[in-house]
């Protein structure tokens, strides 16, 4: 999957030559060749507004240490992708952030894990609330077997959202372009839906509660070449929007859709640990750690 | 078989013969073992047809007298007076149908309820208890079942639930003043509660836990509670197989004769009040099989036989239709 410079003057160009598509800007209507925005610079200027703050935060499995010591920011509006080799808790890390690992047996969690400041571990956290302004899609698109449509308005209709509810799956579709392709079966059943078009269903149904942040577990690993390139393309769209944080074991994808890129790995006690973190270009070209330096290059994992 | 006793004297030689005596014999003991096996099943898939075929010809052999004077009507008459040869089936096929439903509605609660926590809300370690407990609850014999419905179910029934669904209830006209003994439609249907409990119980916690994980997780990562995500994903994906668990359910306690008859009353009445005694196609035929008045009455039992073999069969491919659709679905 080349996404070359070319692409990006593309995209100028359909912009310049259909200045009216009738909705907004950010929405990409029809499928076709891999449009993006230019990417945003970088700019130090700009303080962000921190939305995750991680202060040595570790997890256990029963007796087992899977995550050890990690502290980041996760800042507003930016993609943030998590890479790093199998078993090196990126996962489990990105799990921790809508508390999806609760259910786990055995799972503990300490350190400081705050949320827009809020101890998300804390007596007061609700997980319910939490889970409704952290959404989360997963590594394999699970949409419900009900129809399109239901898939997308359930958990607005869930959370008492039932004002305008059509207009609020509409949008959703179309924030995760998808509407073109079925506005006219949203009755039909979602499960009819190819991969691609399933996992951006889940998407759709993650933004329809308008969440905060949308996590992504490895969105696009089952999906083939073109479906991943149009998860990426949206995932531009949506980080204007949400804050987004992806773990990704493709670090082609890490580069193509991620402003800031943290490094996890195995330490000496096969321990998962954060390693580096820095902007993803930095991180690409100019790598602080020697594993970082490795994995990046092929000589680990 | 022949072919084998040609063959059977291998001569006892060394090395590269004796191989080849080996793997012939190898090759025979295949044979036969894969000829035996296939004899085997066809002797089972046999007894199959000719048990079913039996038992349908026999009850419309026995019957035949009986549906000769009555016809199809017999279904729909009350009147079960032997000596004036006045036979029809309407109050069994009402008592059946009465304390199945009842007991269905009863079992579906409280066994969906069970399937849910064993599936999805219990901790592993009590899952693990409960659930072989309620397997063994359909070991129990039925006419265990049904001595306890007398001791233990039947008092309770009068003295207890009976006064107070009818203080709550009355109004509907199906809990009338308790009866005396708690012989009664309701009580039956509590047992047979029992009865379809495990069943009902045993198969929903197995259908609730074929529903993906990454389903359940997907409900949760939108801000459902637990109920919510029952409620709106587990419940929906799996009802046509829940549906289906009723309805075996739902024959189970039709065809049950011993247990009902302990504690039904074994009057042919048909009354709304759940709480007067009744009875059932089954414990009918188990009651007065034995001695019959006349031959028409004998051929009248049989008919009533038929009738509980046809509901049986129709409960049967309902059944399988709603669980392969559903199984379409997801």
């Amino acid at each position: 999957m080349s996404v070359s410079e070319t692409t990006t003057d593309e995209f100028d160009d359909t912009l310049i030559a259909e200045p009216d598509r009738s909705a907004p800007a950010r929405i990409r209507l029809s499928p076709g060749p891999t449009r993006r925005p230019t990417p945003e610079p970088a700019a130090p200027a700009i303080t962000r507004q921190i939305v995750f703050d991680a202060r040595g935060v570790w997890v256990d499995y029963g007796a087992k240490r899977a995550l050890e010591d990690v502290t980041m920011t996760i800042e507003r509006n930016l993609a943030t992708a998590l890479i790093g080799p199998s078993g090196c808790g990126k996962s489990t890390f990105l799990r921790c952030l809508n508390r999806m690992n609760d259910s786990i047996p055995g799972f503990s969690v300490g350190g400081e894990l705050r949320y827009h400041g809020h101890d998300l571990y804390g007596p007061t956290a609700n997980r319910v609330e939490v889970r409704r302004r952290i959404g989360m899609v997963f590594q394999k698109p699970n949409p419900f077997p009900k129809s399109i449509y239901d898939n997308v308005a359930w958990a607005p209709r869930n959370l008492g959202m039932k004002d305008g509810l059509d207009e609020r799956v509409e949008r959703a579709l179309r924030g995760a372009a998808l509407w073109d392709e079925v506005k006219d079966r949203l009755k039909q059943s979602a499960l009819g839906l190819s991969g691609g078009q399933q996992q951006r269903l889940c998407i759709a149904r993650a933004i329809a509660v308008e969440p905060d942040v949308v996590l992504l577990d490895e969105p696009a690993s089952a999906l083939d070449p073109i479906a991943t390139a149009s998860i990426e393309d949206l995932i531009h769209e949506l980080k204007l929007r949400y804050t987004i944080v992806i773990v990704t074991h493709n670090m082609q994808q890490a580069m193509r859709v991620a402003d800031r890129t943290a490094f996890f790995s195995l330490d000496e006690n096969r321990t998962g640990a954060l390693i580096e973190y820095a902007d993803t270009k930095t991180l690409f070209s100019h790598p602080a750690d020697s594993r970082t330096r490795d994995y990046i290059t092929g000589q680990f994992g | 078989m022949r072919r084998m006793s040609a063959l059977s004297p291998a001569p006892p030689l060394s090395g590269p013969a004796q191989e080849r005596a080996r793997r012939a014999r190898l090759r025979l003991t295949d044979l036969r073992a894969s000829r035996t096996l296939t004899v085997l099943a066809w002797i089972g898939a046999a007894v199959i047809v000719i048990t079913m075929g039996s038992v349908g010809f026999q009850v419309i052999r026995g019957a035949s007298e009986a549906i000769g004077r009555f016809g199809p009507l017999f279904a729909f008459h009350a009147a079960w007076i032997p000596n004036l040869n006045k036979l029809g089936g309407l109050s069994y096929l009402y008592g059946s149908l009465v304390t199945s439903l009842v007991s269905l509605v009863f079992a579906t609660i409280l066994g969906v309820s069970i399937g849910i926590f064993l599936a999805l809300l219990a901790p592993r370690p009590v899952a693990n208890v409960i659930g072989p407990l309620v397997e063994m609850l359909a070991a129990i014999p039925t006419v265990v079942l049904g001595l306890i419905g007398i001791i233990v179910i039947s008092p309770f029934s009068a003295h207890t639930l009976e006064p107070l669904f009818h203080g709550v209830l009355g109004w509907t006209g199906l809990f009338g003043a308790p009866a005396q003994n708690g012989a009664s439609l309701f009580t039956a249907s509590l047992v047979l509660t029992i009865m379809v409990l495990p069943i009902i119980s045993a198969l929903s916690r197995d259908i609730f836990r074929t529903v993906p994980q990454e389903l359940r997780d997907g409900a949760e990562a939108l801000g459902a509670t637990r109920w919510e995500m029952i409620r709106g994903v587990v419940l929906p994906t799996t009802v046509s197989g829940i549906t289906g668990a009723c309805v075996l359910g739902f024959a189970r306690a039709m065809g049950e004769a011993i247990a009902v008859t302990q504690v039904v009353g074994n009057a042919s009445l048909i009354h709304a009040n759940l709480f007067f005694p009744g009875t059932t196609l089954a414990s009918a035929i188990a009651n007065q099989f034995e001695s019959p008045q006349n031959s028409l009455t004998e051929s009248a039992l049989y008919y009533l036989a038929l009738i509980l073999l046809i509901v049986g069969v129709l409960t049967s491919i309902v059944s399988r239709r709603i669980i392969s659709r559903g199984a379409k679905l997801t």
